[in-house]
């Protein structure tokens, strides 16, 4: 420890954090986990999702891009900011198409997973939107189902700021805005199956898809066969 | 003199989906019109178009939660040949039938004992409330347990190969996504001498049935027809996983042999009825009025000329002996065919759990993209046809389906109209129990009326109002 850093608590755990760390960022160095769905590692922050709200001194906030402060007490792990998350992911839920039976991303899916944890086990207490999407197959190695694009942006911050291209953007505002190609669709874009932004890691759910994959990872070898989502860093923790 | 009624049967239970019987009375009590109507809708014909084809096994065993090993693997095989490849690794092509004789044998032992033995064992027309599993089990504890454990088996089976019970993923385009470790084929091989000698009680218990019951048997829904199924390329042994068209016709006699599959439409057409969702089907050359025919255990008892392993094969012999080697008409023997199966799925399972090549590592074949593929197995109910196109994006473009119950949908309703005009003619108080007779006509063929509903667009309907006296006073029709 440093003399520059700082501590402070997460539900009542003593945490140092780095100078311009984030909550979650110090979070996970201490081996606590904050669930997220929109922030992925290398990738900036964006805030978007707000599945990681806390609670710092009782008001909530984004843990992904809210700094640490010295002092603060933060609540993670309760039952009242975890209704809150709750109620974000099942929302999310709503706003697409998600049919994890016939998902190819199905125990690898960051949303899925999320719902497991957060144990959201009615899901009809919102109105299905039931979006109608459109796959897009056009590239030759790269699908799109955007009936299960949860727009977090991941895709759009990977192309841009790791492989320099921009395939992705948002579009629209608001309930419409979500996740779109610069271009007529995937095949007129430079997408390029070795981007970065086409990786397995960096769409949580099974919006990009990579052909002549499928099911290949037998049940029970899939990420989230292994544990629940965030098994990782809470296993720093443990040892 | 009556008033002229109609009967419902609503819903037809003890079977896989949702269907109903009517039946029309006349003034004189006598059976003018029965029919088996499938109420439900499914439309996995349509909604599976553009699709990826890698999702396509997956997608569509979700059909039906009774045997969806039979429309993953159907699928799996038509994708097969989509992507190219011909021939599976070794591993791959053991390891998918290893999962099929688990499948078939679960679901045989399902309907034998879960759903038709209650008839068999109380009769048609015990109390309603006798007429159940756990009445089953109250009266023979030892047969329950067994009919339990057995189809624990089948479906651990299935887990291991296709990693769940119920919608696995085990089958990929050109292969399998898994091997069988050693410690879960020790664990198999424990119980797999139970499981012989129950599947050979059970197929005594079956051929008894129909030995001692003969009168019954023959008389109850037992007519002439065509029977179909995929056998064995070459000596048109039984093969429950792959192989080609053979139809026989009610003498015995071959229509079409060792047909590949994938030339199926040249021979099978399919019509379509105002008054039902499922699809008819018919051998192209006979016509629609003589074409159709039977599938499932009965038919491939009919049509295998022999079965590869040794237990099974006595008990064919034994089976066609009762009929002098001619096709067995009696629906009611469709039971006694599916414990024999059952045996056969026991011998094989056996058989592939002492092949090292179930622990091969090499699951996967590539090819070159097709853009049309058909994939062809017998389910545990009958023939089961799946068949694709997909275009250069990957996408499906077109499916059809003939699913077992459908191939059977004529001779059920055969059934039907035989069992209502012996059992329901002629009187003036319909039973409870005679209704059963009819239900029981329909559970000999284990319908899965669910797998069985898809043709998606404007439906051909027809809507007809009658007066009190039976008149058809308007009707509606809308075309297909």
């Amino acid at each position: 420890m440093s003399d520059q850093d700082i501590t402070f608590t997460i539900d009542g755990v003593e945490i140092t954090a780095k100078p311009g760390q984030t909550i979650m960022e110090a979070a996970d160095e201490a081996g606590i986990y904050i669930p997220r769905l929109c922030d992925h590692e290398g990738l900036r922050h964006q805030g978007g999702c707000r599945v990681c709200t806390v609670k710092a001194n009782g008001r909530s906030v984004a843990a992904c891009t809210q700094p640490a402060a010295a002092g603060i007490a933060v609540e993670n792990e309760n039952t009242h900011v975890n209704k809150m998350r709750r109620d974000l992911v099942e929302m999310l839920f709503h706003e697409g198409n998600h049919l994890c039976p016939i998902c190819e991303a199905s125990g690898n899916c960051e949303l899925q997973a999320m719902a497991y944890r957060l144990e959201m086990v009615d899901p009809t207490r919102f109105p299905y939107l039931e979006p109608c999407r459109a796959v897009d197959a056009s590239h030759p190695d790269i699908a799109l189902d955007t009936n299960r694009c949860i727009s977090c942006g991941r895709c759009i911050r990977a192309s841009k700021d790791v492989d320099g291209k921009g395939v992705f953007g948002y579009v629209g505002r608001g309930i419409h805005r979500r996740v779109a190609v610069n271009g007529e669709d995937l095949a007129h874009t430079d997408a390029d199956a070795a981007d970065h932004a086409m990786s397995d890691e960096v769409c949580p759910v099974g919006c990009i898809i990579r052909k002549r994959v499928g099911f290949v990872t037998p049940i029970g070898e899939r990420e989230f066969d292994k544990g629940l989502i965030g098994y990782e860093i809470e296993g720093k923790r443990r040892g | 003199m009556a008033e002229p009624r109609l009967i419902e049967i609503s819903p037809v239970t003890r079977v896989e989906g949702h269907g109903k019987v009517t039946i029309h009375l006349d003034r004189d009590n006598n059976v003018d019109e029965a029919r088996l109507h499938i109420v439900e809708f499914r439309g996995f014909e349509r909604f599976i178009r553009g699709r990826l084809l890698w999702e396509v096994p997956v997608i569509v065993q979700r059909l039906c939660g009774i045997c969806p090993v039979s429309h993953h693997l159907a699928a799996a095989k038509a994708m097969d040949v989509i992507c190219g490849v011909d021939e599976l690794p070794p591993t791959a092509e053991k390891m998918r039938r290893l999962m099929h004789y688990g499948q078939v044998m679960q679901s045989h032992v399902l309907h034998f004992f879960h759903l038709s033995a209650p008839d068999l064992l109380f009769g048609f027309g015990a109390p309603a409330e006798k007429r159940n599993i756990f009445e089953v089990i109250k009266e023979n504890p030892e047969l329950g347990r067994r009919a339990v454990l057995m189809r624990k088996f089948g479906q651990e089976i299935i887990e291991a190969t296709a990693g769940k019970k119920i919608h696995g993923t085990g089958a990929i385009p050109g292969g399998i996504n898994r091997n069988l470790p050693i410690e879960t084929r020790d664990a198999f091989l424990k119980t797999i001498a139970d499981m012989e000698e129950w599947a050979l009680d059970a197929l005594a218990l079956a051929r008894g049935y129909s030995l001692d019951h003969a009168d019954i048997v023959d008389n109850f829904a037992s007519f002439p027809s065509n029977f179909m199924s995929i056998v064995r390329e070459g000596d048109g042994a039984l093969d429950l996983y792959h192989g080609n068209l053979r139809a026989l016709d009610p003498q015995g006699d071959v229509i079409f042999d060792q047909l590949e599959y994938s030339r199926y439409h040249e021979k099978i057409v399919e019509d379509v009825r105002s008054w039902s969702y499922m699809k008819f089907p018919f051998i192209r050359d006979l016509g629609a009025e003589k074409g159709w025919y039977r599938v499932g255990p009965l038919a491939r008892m009919n049509t295998a000329s022999f079965i590869d392993t040794p237990l099974a094969n006595e008990a064919h012999k034994e089976l066609k002996a009762v009929t002098g080697g001619a096709p067995n008409n009696a629906a009611l023997n469709n039971h006694w065919a599916r414990m024999i199966e059952v045996v056969h799925c026991v011998e094989k399972i056996r058989e592939l759990l002492h092949d090292p090549d179930l622990q091969g590592t090499d699951l996967q074949a590539k090819g070159d993209r097709r853009e049309e593929g058909v994939g062809v197995i017998e389910a545990p109910r009958g023939n089961l046809i799946h068949h694709y196109q997909v275009d250069e994006n990957d996408q499906v473009t077109y499916c059809n389906l003939i699913v077992s119950t459908t191939h059977n949908n004529d001779a059920m309703n055969k059934a039907v109209k035989d069992v209502a005009v012996k059992h329901l003619s002629g009187h003036e108080q319909i039973t409870e129990g005679m209704l059963n007779h009819v239900e029981v006509a329909i559970r000999a063929y284990d319908p899965c009326l669910s797998c069985a509903t898809h043709a998606l667009g404007q439906m051909p309907l027809q809507i007809e109002l009658f007066d009190a006296d039976g008149a058809l006073v308007d009707s509606r029709a809308q075309a297909a």
